[in-house]
C-alpha cells in the first residue's frame, strides 16, 4: 500500500469540494458571524475609541481585517473535523476505511479538503473587506498572506481531526471545540494589538500559535506587525508539522463500528 | 480444492466478552455461504475480522490466499463489503458514490465509466444514477451499496444482513440480485443473516453460529433432514382404522392420531402424499384435508441450541452489543 496515494487524496478532496459547494446555506451561515465582527465591531470601535497602541496611519478596520481572516480560518478549519464525525455517524467512514488506502493518505485527503474550504472562506472575507475599503500592500504581500492562510488552515484542520479521532459524538465535539477556539481567537491579537497588554496576557498570546498566524497575515496585508514575518513563518511551519503528525497518529486509532 | 476463505481457530474478545470463539471454517470458491444466527452471535464481528476492520485476538485466516493480518492491503483489494448499516454519502448522487469508490481503488477513467454502468445495470438503478442518494428508497440504497461492493471486481463479496429492514418484495428482489451477481460475476458471496428463509433460499451452504461458535455446517437441505422428517397431517374419516392399515407400510416412520387428525412422519413428504391419498381412496376412506410441514432452519437452530432464534434475539442482542461497544471504547483506544 502506497503511504501517500495521490489519487485517493484527490478523491477525498473532490468529495469535500462537492459537499462544500452544494451546502450554500451553511456557507452563508458560517460567514455571517465574522462579517458582523468585521463590519459592526470594526466600525463601532473605530468610531468610539482611539486605539493608542495602533501603529500610526492604521485605522482599526485595517487592523481588524487580517484578524477576522484568521478567525474564519481557525473556526472553519477546526470545524472540518466535524466531517469525520459526520462520516462516522452516517457510516461513510467505514466505506473509506475498508478501501486499500493508507490512513496517512486518508488524513491528507481530509486535511487538504478542509484546508481548501477554509481558505476559500478566508478569501471571501478578504474580498468583502477590500469591498468596504481595506487596502492590501501589494501582490507580494497577498502571496505571502496565502502562504500564511495555508499554514494556519492546515494546522487547525489537523487539530480538528485530532479532536474528531478522540471524540465520538457531535455534542462533545462542539463543546471541546468551543472550549479551545474562543481563547485561541481572543488571545491571538486578532481584535487588539499586543503592545500595551499586561505582561501575563502577553505571554499567553505568545504561546498561542494563531498569534503568529494573524501577525503574519497582518504583516503581509497591511505591512505592520508585532513580530517579523520570518519568525511568524518559522513558528507556523513548526506548529503545522506537529499537527500533521499528531493527526496522523491519532487517526490511526480511529475505530469503525 | 482451493478455498476462498480459510479460517483457523479464530477468536475475538472484547474485554471479558468472547464475541467469536475458536471458529474453524473453509469457504469454497464460487459458493454463496451463509452465516446464520441471532443478533449478537458473532456474525458481524467475524465479517469485520475477515475484512481487516478488526484484529482477531487469536487465530488466523486467509482471504483469497492473503493473510488478514500481514497482507491487509491485498485482502482489501480482493473483497467487497456491504455493511449492515448504510454507508453511502447521501449528499452525492448514486453515480458519484460509485465514482468515489472506483477512484479509491485506483480504477482509471475508462474502466470506471464502463464498470459503473455495468454494476448499475446489474441492480437496475441506471435511470436513478444521477439522483442524490437522499432521495432513494431503502431498497434502492441497499442495491446501490451492493453495486458499489462489486465495483472493483472483488473475488469475495461480504454482505452483512443484506435485507435487514427491507419489505418482503424488495427482499425478494435483492435475493435475485445476489444470485445473479454470484453467477454472472463469479464472485464468492459470504452473507450473514438471521432470516431462516434467506439462508435457505440463497445459500449453497450454511453455518449456524451461536455465542461465537459454529454449531452446525452443511447444505440447508442436509441440515433440515438431519433434525427430523417431514410431517404429513391428514384429516380423515375413521383415522384409527386408516392408521392400522398404514402401519403395514415401511415408508411411514411414525404415526400419531389426534382427534380425527392423523400425523405421519415420512421422508420426502411431497412424494409420499400421492401414495397416501391413493391408499385412502382404494381402502374407501375419505380425506377432508391434507397438509405437509417440512422442518425449517428454525427447527435446526432449535435442535442445536434448545432455543428459537427469535427468543434468543430479544434477550441477548442488546446486552451483548452494549458490552462489545463499551469494551471497544476502553480497550480499542490504542
Amino acid at each position: 500500500m502506497k503511504l501517500i496515494d495521490f489519487t485517493a487524496i484527490y478523491t477525498i478532496w473532490l468529495r469535500e469540494m462537492k459537499r462544500f459547494f452544494r451546502a450554500r446555506s451553511r456557507l452563508i451561515g458560517s460567514l455571517a458571524m465574522p462579517l458582523f465582527f468585521l463590519v459592526f465591531l470594526g466600525m463601532g470601535f473605530n468610531a468610539a475609541f482611539k486605539f493608542s497602541a495602533l501603529p500610526p496611519g492604521i485605522d482599526y478596520i485595517a487592523f481588524l481585517a487580517p484578524g477576522i481572516i484568521g478567525m474564519v480560518l481557525l473556526f472553519n478549519s477546526i470545524a472540518s473535523g466535524l466531517s469525520v464525525i459526520w462520516d462516522r455517524q452516517f457510516g461513510f467512514l467505514k466505506e473509506i476505511m475498508v478501501t486499500p488506502v493508507s490512513r496517512v493518505s486518508i488524513v491528507l485527503g481530509k486535511t487538504v479538503g478542509g484546508m481548501t474550504t477554509a481558505i476559500l472562506q478566508g478569501f471571501l472575507i478578504l474580498l468583502i473587506a477590500v469591498g468596504i475599503g481595506f487596502k492590501i500592500t501589494g501582490v507580494l504581500g497577498f502571496l505571502s498572506s496565502v502562504i500564511c492562510m495555508i499554514l494556519i488552515a492546515t494546522s487547525f484542520v489537523c487539530l480538528g481531526l485530532v479532536f474528531a479521532s478522540i471524540i465520538n459524538d457531535m455534542q462533545g465535539f462542539h463543546l471541546i471545540v468551543n472550549l479551545f477556539t474562543f481563547p485561541i481567537f481572543i488571545l491571538s491579537s486578532a481584535l487588539f494589538p499586543l503592545e500595551r497588554l499586561p505582561l501575563w496576557l502577553k505571554y499567553l498570546s505568545y504561546i498561542n500559535p494563531l498569534t503568529y498566524g494573524v501577525d503574519g497575515l497582518r504583516y503581509s496585508l497591511i505591512g505592520v506587525a508585532h513580530f517579523s514575518l520570518t519568525l511568524d513563518l518559522i513558528v507556523l511551519v513548526c506548529f503545522c508539522t506537529l499537527m500533521i503528525c499528531l493527526s496522523t497518529y491519532f487517526f490511526r486509532s480511529v475505530a469503525v463500528d | 480444492m482451493e478455498y476462498a476463505i480459510e479460517i483457523e481457530e479464530l477468536s475475538k474478545k472484547f474485554g471479558d466478552f468472547t464475541a467469536v470463539s475458536d471458529i474453524n471454517l473453509n469457504i469454497e470458491k464460487g459458493e454463496i455461504f451463509g452465516l446464520l444466527g441471532p443478533n449478537g452471535a458473532g456474525k458481524t464481528t467475524t465479517i469485520k475480522i475477515l475484512a481487516t476492520l478488526l484484529k482477531p485476538t487469536s487465530g488466523f485466516a486467509e482471504v483469497w490466499h492473503h493473510n488478514i493480518i500481514k497482507e491487509q492491503d491485498a485482502v482489501r483489494r480482493s473483497i467487497g463489503i456491504v455493511f449492515q448499516d448504510p454507508s453511502i454519502d447521501t449528499e452525492l448522487t448514486g453515480r458519484e458514490n460509485l465514482d468515489f469508490h472506483a477512484r479509491m481503488y485506483g480504477l482509471n477513467k475508462e474502466e470506471r465509466e464502463k464498470r459503473i454502468n455495468d454494476v448499475l445495470d446489474l441492480v437496475e438503478l441506471n435511470d436513478r444514477a444521477n439522483v442524490f442518494v437522499k432521495f432513494y428508497s431503502g431498497g434502492m440504497q441497499r442495491r446501490l451499496e451492493i453495486a458499489r461492493g462489486l465495483m472493483h471486481y472483488p473475488k469475495v463479496l461480504f454482505l452483512d444482513e443484506p435485507t435487514l429492514g427491507l419489505d418482503a418484495q424488495t427482499r425478494r428482489h435483492v435475493w435475485e440480485y445476489i444470485k445473479r451477481l454470484n453467477k454472472e460475476e463469479m464472485v464468492t458471496v459470504v452473507l450473514t443473516t438471521h432470516y431462516m428463509e434467506e439462508a435457505d433460499y440463497l445459500c449453497d451452504r450454511v453455518g449456524i453460529i451461536d455465542h461465537g461458535k459454529i454449531i452446525a455446517l452443511d447444505k440447508p437441505n442436509n441440515l433440515k433432514n438431519a433434525v427430523g422428517e417431514d410431517i404429513i397431517s391428514l384429516q380423515v374419516s375413521d383415522g384409527g382404522k386408516f392408521s392400522d392399515i398404514l402401519t403395514k407400510f415401511g415408508f411411514i416412520k411414525g404415526m400419531k392420531l389426534h382427534d380425527d387428525f392423523l400425523f405421519l412422519s415420512v421422508e420426502n413428504g411431497e412424494k409420499m402424499i400421492p401414495r397416501v391419498m391413493h391408499l385412502a381412496h382404494e381402502e374407501g376412506f375419505f380425506v377432508h384435508s391434507v397438509s405437509l410441514r417440512k422442518p425449517t432452519l428454525e427447527d435446526v437452530f432449535l435442535t442445536f441450541t434448545g432455543r428459537t432464534i427469535r427468543e434468543q434475539e430479544a434477550s441477548v442482542k442488546e446486552q451483548i452489543r452494549m458490552k462489545a461497544k463499551a469494551s471497544m471504547r476502553m480497550g480499542g483506544k490504542r
